[in-house]
């Protein structure tokens, strides 16, 4: 049974600036890092290789240059690894993504059956959060968002049971085999690659799919398949706040400046 | 008895050979390290630190191992006649040249009397007050009386010879002479022979005894001490050597067989004085680290091991034979249990290698460490900050990106002097001397990276080694020379580390820096009216491993007029803050804060500022001192002392 994690390798947003003349990220010299939450649903694949002996395969969709986080895939540990690589996919939102994940899965389950589909809550680049369940109505799969534990796999009854982590609740919920489950990062602690497993997966076998493996109707991938569109991103202004004193050269100074406007302006709960 | 003596010695010289052949040959199963570069040097350090006992005598009991080991090399020779004179009676100093003769006996007798003295001391010592608790083991107290034993049965032995007449260069053994008249005083006259030629047997049979017993006894240093100095690392052992990365490989070691033989010959010379635990930060403040023991547990994995299959257990884990895995990471590796060392045994390589093993082959380490080798390998810096960030101590300044050509030195500010809000403060007030000073300089800006100290002595070497080639490579590229760094961890891995990636720079740390420049009397500090008192703290990674000790403290004397106030533990034997081996980036859990303790000290020297002259030790001191209530007292880097006083 494969436990399949699906990965994305995304710009590491903390060092992304907008250009602020085009509106677009600069990316220029910005390193590639898989999608942090994608570090927990891989880590839980290779949990469940470990302990229910499915077997973990890492799925990507992206440019030739996500061979990287593939490959530190490989150094934790998945059996198989699968680039999704295509000009045709280029320009994708999420619903040309899903269609493109969901038959790279189909593909999958032609020589072993799926068990469980995991992917992290969101991306940091893109923020949708509407991959994952796109793949799962796809594919008819059990939809399973949010899980920060799971308590208990059947694989002889196909059935699976984990805990959602909501706002202010948990729900413990079951479900049916194959699932799509989507993962915040209390779910576990993504292991570290022994050097031994990095330096053999330099040469680790890494499948590349493109349009002629999936076959794909080409107006339902990459630009074409997406009806999203982005027409402006920025920064938000600050319009509140203000930097008072010179906290650097004067750190108590600018205290008694900010006690000061604090109690002038009558904002201290006492 | 003519026949019976040979056969008894024979035996037990082939016994005494074979068990040093055993035990000796277990050594062979480390690695391959080369130590005979600078064979001259080797030979002038033996001399000095094992013959001549330099590091034995900086502690007061060790004068009392000086005495018993000078006695012991004399009586050598006395013992070795012993041995063939009862075969081969030619073979006898009675036969040198007259006045030889009586010096070899008159120091004979005297040697021995010292000698005997000595082991009554240690005895005492070990009884009222030893080294350390476990210290008081059966075998110590055994290897002291067979040393009495066969002190005394040699007075006898001589003193009866004495009364009986036979030997009659009397006078120049005074303490044998003394035993003749004690003996013939209690009337032992008419039994001199008897009493002659059992004393011979006593101390026949002691002294074979004694030998046999060497090989199996903490007494083993008495062979490889002489030898372990000898092959010891001449460089200060600051820097670890690098790996190859090829598949396949084994990386670090979690078993004798990965030791170097060194490593293995070390844990046979441990005298088990106890001076490195009494030095250790981990041991003063309740780790499981013990340096004495970590050596121990390579010695009892070593003898368990079987040398003939070549198969050893693990070596990291629980029990006698094994090393805790938190001992591990307890150490800081400030290095004062290699400066105690009268032995030279290196205990920091063997904690570097065991970490390696866990981190490359285990990927096993304390949870906080996940993120910040991430940190390091994505960001190249242990925050995880934006690199763009790096920068931003000098929005307000106006600092020189470094050029080849334009500027003499690099300052590399280091990730704390870049990213920590207080050592920002730092790094302005050191851009400010230098500006004063006419310093020509520039700086790497958002460009620099981690110099990756930490990760390395973390045990991460994959991970260094990445980092190291980034740095070495971004460097040649610059053309960088000259360095100033304000960190001595920066200053250890540029200066000591990357010359294994074939970069020589010539790396000075501030301290250095400012101190020549007022020598040069380009930096002309206005002196307070010396009211401040300020207590000099040593960082282990610029004194003790780079021997930087006297810069700052002629600095301090410029710059306030009046010598800095002392720690009792200062210079070599200065205690660790806290912060080094990667433990800044580690929680405490175990025992108490080891910062607290250096705290304590600071406070209790009345002194009003704790100069610091390391990011890290500034951090540790800032954390430790929110800890004793009521406190004034202030720590200032070396830089900011220095900045208020021009
Ligand atoms: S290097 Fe320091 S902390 Fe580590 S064992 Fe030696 S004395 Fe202890
Ligand atoms: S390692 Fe060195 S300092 Fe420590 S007990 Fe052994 S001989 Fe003494």
């Amino acid at each position: 049974m494969l436990a399949i994690a699906c990965i994305k390798q995304v710009p590491d947003t903390t060092q992304v600036q907008i250009d602020p003349v085009t509106n677009t990220l600069i990316r220029d010299g910005i390193p590639f890092i898989i999608n942090p939450y994608d570090a927990h649903a891989l880590e839980e694949s290779l949990r469940l290789k470990d302990s229910h002996g499915f077997k973990a395969v890492a799925l990507s969709m992206g440019p030739p240059n996500a061979e990287a986080t593939l490959r530190k895939a490989i150094a934790l540990g998945v059996d198989r690894a699968v680039l999704l690589s295509d000009r045709v996919f280029g320009g994708a939102d999420t619903l040309s993504t899903s269609n493109v994940l969901s038959a790279a899965i189909k593909k999958l389950s032609e020589s072993d059956e799926i068990g469980i589909v995991f992917c992290g809550k969101q991306t940091i680049d893109g923020d949708t959060a509407q991959v994952g369940p796109g793949i799962a109505v796809r594919l008819g799969f059990s939809q399973l968002t949010l899980v920060d534990r799971i308590l208990a796999i059947d694989t002889e009854a196909k059935t699976i049971r984990v805990r959602r982590k909501l706002e202010g609740r948990y729900e413990i919920v079951e479900a049916r085999l194959p699932a799509m489950i989507t993962v915040v990062r209390e779910l576990n602690r993504p292991r570290y690659p022994t050097v031994p497993m990095r330096l053999r997966s330099v040469n680790g076998e890494l499948e590349v799919w493109g349009n002629s493996e999936l076959k794909l109707d080409t107006a339902t991938v990459g630009l074409k398949g997406s009806p999203t569109c982005v027409s402006r991103i920025f920064s938000p202004e600050r319009t509140k706040g203000e930097i008072l004193g010179d906290g650097m050269g004067d750190p108590i100074g600018a205290a008694h400046l900010l006690l000061d406007r604090l109690i002038g302006g009558d904002l201290l709960a006492v | 008895m003519q026949i019976v003596f040979p056969v008894i010695l024979t035996l037990s010289l082939i016994f005494f050979a074979f068990s040093c052949y055993r035990r000796l040959s277990l050594v062979t199963m480390g690695t391959w390290t080369g130590r005979m570069d600078r064979p001259f040097q080797r030979i002038a350090d033996t001399l000095v630190y094992a013959i001549g006992q330099k590091r034995v005598m900086k502690r007061v009991f060790g004068l009392n191992h000086v005495v018993i080991f000078w006695a012991f090399l004399v009586l050598v020779l006395a013992n070795g006649e012993f041995l063939v004179q009862k075969m081969v009676p030619s073979l006898s100093f009675a036969n040198l040249p007259g006045p030889l003769y009586l010096l070899l006996l008159f120091s004979f007798d005297i040697c021995s009397l010292a000698a005997l003295v000595a082991v009554g001391v240690a005895a005492l010592r070990r009884a009222v007050s030893p080294p350390f608790e476990e210290a008081r083991t059966v075998e110590a107290y055994f290897i002291l009386s067979m040393i009495a034993v066969l002190m005394v049965a040699y007075f006898v032995m001589h003193g009866a010879e004495i009364a009986l007449g036979s030997q009659p260069a009397g006078l120049y053994a005074p303490v044998s002479l003394m035993t003749a008249k004690i003996l013939l005083s209690a009337g032992m006259g008419t039994h001199l022979a008897t009493v002659a030629a059992f004393a011979w047997w006593i101390h026949a049979v002691a002294l074979l005894s004694f030998m046999n017993f060497l090989p199996y006894s903490k007494h083993m240093h008495i062979l490889t001490a002489i030898p372990n100095v000898f092959f010891r690392s001449i460089e200060k052992p600051n820097t670890q050597p690098r790996e190859e990365f090829v598949p396949y490989g084994v990386f670090g070691a979690d078993s004798v067989e990965k030791l170097s033989w060194k490593d293995l010959l070390d844990s046979f010379s441990c005298t088990e004085c106890g001076r490195c635990q009494d030095s250790c930060p981990g041991v003063a403040t309740g780790k499981a680290l013990n340096p004495r023991l970590l050596v121990h547990s390579i010695k009892m994995n070593l003898l368990a091991a079987n040398s003939r299959t070549g198969t050893a257990g693990s070596l990291i884990g629980t029990g006698e034979e094994r090393v805790k895995e938190e001992a591990l990471w307890n150490c800081t590796s400030c290095g004062a249990c290699m400066e105690a060392c009268p032995v030279f045994i290196e205990h920091l390589p063997k904690v570097v290698k065991m970490r390696r093993h866990l981190v490359e082959m285990e990927a096993k380490f304390p949870e906080e460490l996940l993120n910040l080798f991430e940190n390091m390998e994505q960001r190249s810096n242990p925050w995880g900050m934006a690199p763009s960030e790096r920068s931003k101590w000098s929005a307000n300044l106006d600092v020189m990106p470094f050029e080849q050509g334009q500027a003499e030195y690099l300052l590399f500010v280091g990730c704390a002097g870049a990213f920590d809000a207080r050592s920002k403060q730092v790094t302005v007030a050191l851009t400010k001397v230098l500006d004063a000073a006419g310093v020509s300089y520039g700086v790497l800006g958002k460009e620099e990276k981690c110099c990756g100290e930490s990760v390395r002595r973390l045990g991460n070497e994959y991970l260094f080694e990445k980092m190291a080639l980034e740095s070495v490579q971004q460097f040649q590229s610059k053309g960088v020379q000259k360095v100033i760094t304000q960190c001595p961890h920066c200053f250890n891995t540029l200066k000591n580390d990357f010359r294994q990636y074939g970069l020589e720079l010539q790396v000075v740390h501030h301290s250095e820096l400012i101190d020549d420049l007022m020598k040069q009397g380009k930096l002309k500090p206005v002196q307070s009216t010396g009211e401040e008192r300020v207590v000099v703290h040593d960082s282990c990674y610029l004194g003790r491993h780079n021997g930087v000790f006297d810069a700052p403290r002629e600095v301090i004397r410029q710059a306030t007029g009046a010598a800095p106030v002392e720690f009792g533990r200062k210079g070599e034997n200065a205690f660790c803050c806290g912060a080094g081996g990667g433990r800044m980036w580690l929680e405490e859990h175990e025992g108490t804060p080891i910062n607290v303790n250096r705290v304590k000290e600071a406070v209790a020297t009345n002194a009003s500022t704790v100069c610091v002259s390391c990011p890290f030790c500034m951090t540790m001191f800032e954390d430790g001192l929110k800890a004793i209530d009521g406190t004034t007292v202030r720590v200032k880097d070396i830089a900011e002392v220095v900045a208020e006083a021009i």
